[in-house]
């Protein structure tokens, strides 16, 4: 890829714009307290828009519209998921574990169950792992990115990424955070909507050049002109129509060279390294197990039960898995109150809601005008490349450009918010918890995902995003739900829901990862696991506290009051102002909460 | 207990107006403070339910049980209609293709009804959830404080 000078000018300015914010906030940050949790005066609109920032992530940025090219209309529903875990969160979780004082799952489990430390640590352990799951693909994507718009190896994003994050986390803390997360939200829905409307009004108006043929057609989508591919990551490729093509390098394991011909009938094996050149007019190849034709992408439902049973189990992974996100629930404690925590989850409905208007549609164009992605595979890469192949020239690239600022803004929101999160649980759990751990461990929590992302093979981030979600939804969502509303959980019971739901998904994860590598594919419950995983949590944390019922803690009356009785009762526990706060801050917090009514 | 706090004008109203020129003064004098001897708000919850409630008394663990109730019903109740409307879609685009292929001025209905159709649903079904679960805890504070 050529070097767009545009593209490096907009990662200096996003790059600059969180550093000065981040700084510019941080110098009034000094107590252990102020750091972590922003002195919890976080009002509720900046605190959406910074939950929304935090949550947008590369799978929402560049995934949705990669899934959308390959997929289609069956695509449709991970945006849908992304949001409705927001209205799952709200209506089972928010106000209740905002009163709780927990502001982590491990706190959560300790103050609620009264747990032992070694529970509390096997929490721990689950919060790193659904962060690790979820930071890899977010690093991964950021290489993609880079590898896409600059001549740069893919290690190289990755690395700028983590770097940043790591400043950003280890001098300000939260409010810092909060400030830029929320900054990075208008930054993002900005970067993604002006693109749709420019790009929109040229394909309206028919002056974006040739295109790859009607949407609706029974065939899949044409090569426009004559196009050069060249595979980095080996692929298996299948086509609709026996064809006709140039290829240089190795096909199905034989050296190749000039004129090859590929049926229908099989796949293709292409090994990296090889150069595919397809005239105009030539059917487009697609990755084996993606729809091949346009009229079946254009359609939802088009692959039957199996299709049916995926999109479920999907749904209950995003539905239940984002009330997991530990960098999602810490944020939550910013809020003063329950009743605020509340009005933030439907500010934040509404504004995801605006934000996944846009991927949709340019995850749609990128059909018509990049289809060469699904040879590669690179989907990812759809929004990236789309403005320079509508739009030949300058304003190709500035628009490639924003688009890029506006990815390289979603990994930095979403890093800088789990590699916080997490650094935070290793640091009150795995150290003593004072403000030089919490920067050693946001060191080592952004070094790990980095050396993975590097090493692993990259798979699509909308997937690898979608099993963080079902781990999450499979042990967190059960132990919040059945903690917040049923006096009968117990420390014994939870712990046993949380290994079965996370054992399951976690097999699945394994099996998944071997069947990428060996070139198999797995029945589609073992890559959406949730569907099973999350009932199986359910059940059996029920069961296991209903047979150590006498493990109830003795106050569970009392927690349940604090966390259900309104805010202006004055119930509410914040356990951590005894920890950190001093007595006049107490008092501060006080009255600003019956302040804001 | 003594307490200090800023002056404003609503505490002003219950105890003697204070001078209004205060917010005009220069910067270099530190701020006027108040000092009150006890918050008069706190005064205005009711006692008796209150420790009723705080010592889990039967009567204050039957009151919070049913706010907890009520909360859970409507929690469920809503979201089992967002569940229920967005999840009958994939069945219904299996089972009726026609369904499926309908377009409304060039663009696929199926498209509009994943793509655009979810978001105000879930929008508005928060805005729904977060009125009544707020109706619900004013109608609790209210029956406490009375």
């Amino acid at each position: 890829m050529e070097l767009n000078a545009w593209a490096l000018v907009a990662v200096g300015v996003v790059g600059a714009a969180t550093f000065y914010l981040g700084q510019h906030s941080s110098r009034m940050a000094n107590s252990t307290h102020d750091f972590l949790l922003a002195r919890r005066a976080v009002r509720s609109q900046r605190n959406a828009a910074a939950i929304s920032g935090e949550y947008l992530s590369a799978a929402s940025f560049l995934g949705i519209a990669g899934v959308v090219l390959k997929d289609g209309a069956d695509a449709l529903w991970y945006p849908i998921g992304f949001a409705a875990g927001f209205l799952a969160l709200m209506l089972f979780v928010a106000a209740p574990l905002r009163r709780s004082g927990a502001y982590t799952l491990p706190d959560f489990m300790e103050g609620r169950l009264a747990a032992s430390r070694r529970i509390r640590g096997f929490a721990s352990f689950v919060v790193v792992l659904i962060g690790v799951l979820y930071l890899v693909p977010q690093l991964q994507g950021a290489g993609l990115a880079f590898a896409t718009v600059l001549p740069a190896p893919v290690w190289v994003g990755a690395t700028v990424v983590a770097l940043v994050v790591m400043v950003n986390v280890v001098a300000g803390g939260m409010r810092s955070i909060t400030v830029v997360q929320a900054f990075q939200y208008w930054l993002k829905l900005f970067a993604i909507s002006l693109p749709a409307f420019v790009l929109g009004a040229v394909f309206v108006s028919g002056s974006a050049g040739p295109h790859s043929g009607g949407l609706d057609a029974q065939a899949p989508p044409v090569f426009p002109e004559r196009t050069t591919v060249e595979i980095e990551t080996p692929v298996m490729l299948q086509v609709d129509e026996a064809t006709l093509l140039h290829a240089d390098g190795t096909v199905n394991g034989a050296p190749a060279e000039g004129e090859v011909f590929w049926s229908s009938e099989v796949s293709h094996e292409v090994d990296a390294g090889t150069t595919l050149r397809f005239d105009a007019g030539t059917p487009v190849p697609s990755v084996e197990g993606s729809v091949p034709d346009n009229a079946s992408w254009l359609v939802p439902g088009s692959d039957g039960a199996g299709g049916l049973v995926g999109t479920y189990s999907l749904m209950i992974a995003l539905f239940l898995g984002t009330m997991g996100l530990p960098h999602i629930l810490v944020r939550f404690y910013t809020n003063p109150d329950g009743k605020a925590a509340r009005r933030t989850t439907v500010h934040v409905l509404l504004l995801l809601g605006l934000f996944y208007l846009f991927p949709t549609m340019l995850g749609a164009l990128s059909r018509l005008y990049v289809p060469e992605l699904l040879v590669t595979g690179e989907t990812d890469a759809a929004v990236l490349l789309l403005p320079s192949a509508m739009l030949p020239g300058v304003a190709g690239q500035v628009l490639a450009a924003v688009i890029f600022a506006g990815a390289f803004a979603a990994f930095l929101a979403a890093c800088s918010g789990l590699v916080f999160s997490v650094a935070g649980v290793v640091a009150t759990d795995l150290l003593p918890g004072s403000v030089r751990d919490f920067r050693v461990a946001s060191v080592i929590t952004a070094v790990i995902p980095l050396v993975l992302a590097v090493v692993l093979r990259p798979t699509d981030l909308s997937l690898s995003i979608g099993l963080a979600f079902a781990l999450a939804a499979s042990t967190f969502c059960p132990l919040l739900v059945l903690g917040i509303w049923w006096r009968g959980l117990t420390a014994r019971g939870a712990l046993l829901g949380m290994l079965a739901g996370g054992g399951l998904v976690l097999i699945a994860f394994g099996l998944t990862l071997a069947a990428g590598y060996t070139g198999g594919s797995v029945p589609v419950l073992v890559q959406r696991p949730a569907l099973v995983s999350v009932p199986v949590a359910f059940l059996v944390m029920i069961i296991a506290s209903k047979a150590t019922q006498r493990a109830v803690p003795p106050g569970v009356g009392a927690l349940m009051l604090g966390m259900h009785a309104p805010d202006p009762l004055g119930f509410v526990q914040d356990r951590e102002i005894p920890r950190f706060g001093r007595a006049e801050e107490r008092l501060r917090f006080s009255k600003r909460r019956h302040e804001e009514r | 207990m003594w307490r200090a706090k800023p002056a404003s004008l609503t505490d002003g109203a219950q105890s003697g107006k204070l001078p209004s020129a205060e917010q005009a003064d220069s910067p270099t004098k530190p701020k006027r403070q108040r000092v009150v001897l006890a918050d008069s708000r706190q005064q205005k919850t009711g006692i008796r339910p209150r420790v009723e409630l705080a010592q889990q008394t039967s009567w204050g663990e039957m009151l919070i049980k049913d706010l907890i109730g009520a909360q859970l019903r409507l929690g469920l109740a809503i979201g089992l209609v967002v569940l229920v409307l967005l999840g009958s879609l994939p069945v219904a685009f299996v089972a009726a293709p026609g369904f499926a292929e309908l377009t409304v001025v060039g663009i696929p209905l199926a498209w509009l009804l994943l793509g655009v159709v979810p978001f105000p649903l879930l929008f508005g079904a928060g805005l729904l959830y977060n009125r009544i679960a707020e109706r619900h805890e004013r109608a609790f504070v209210d029956m406490i404080e009375n």
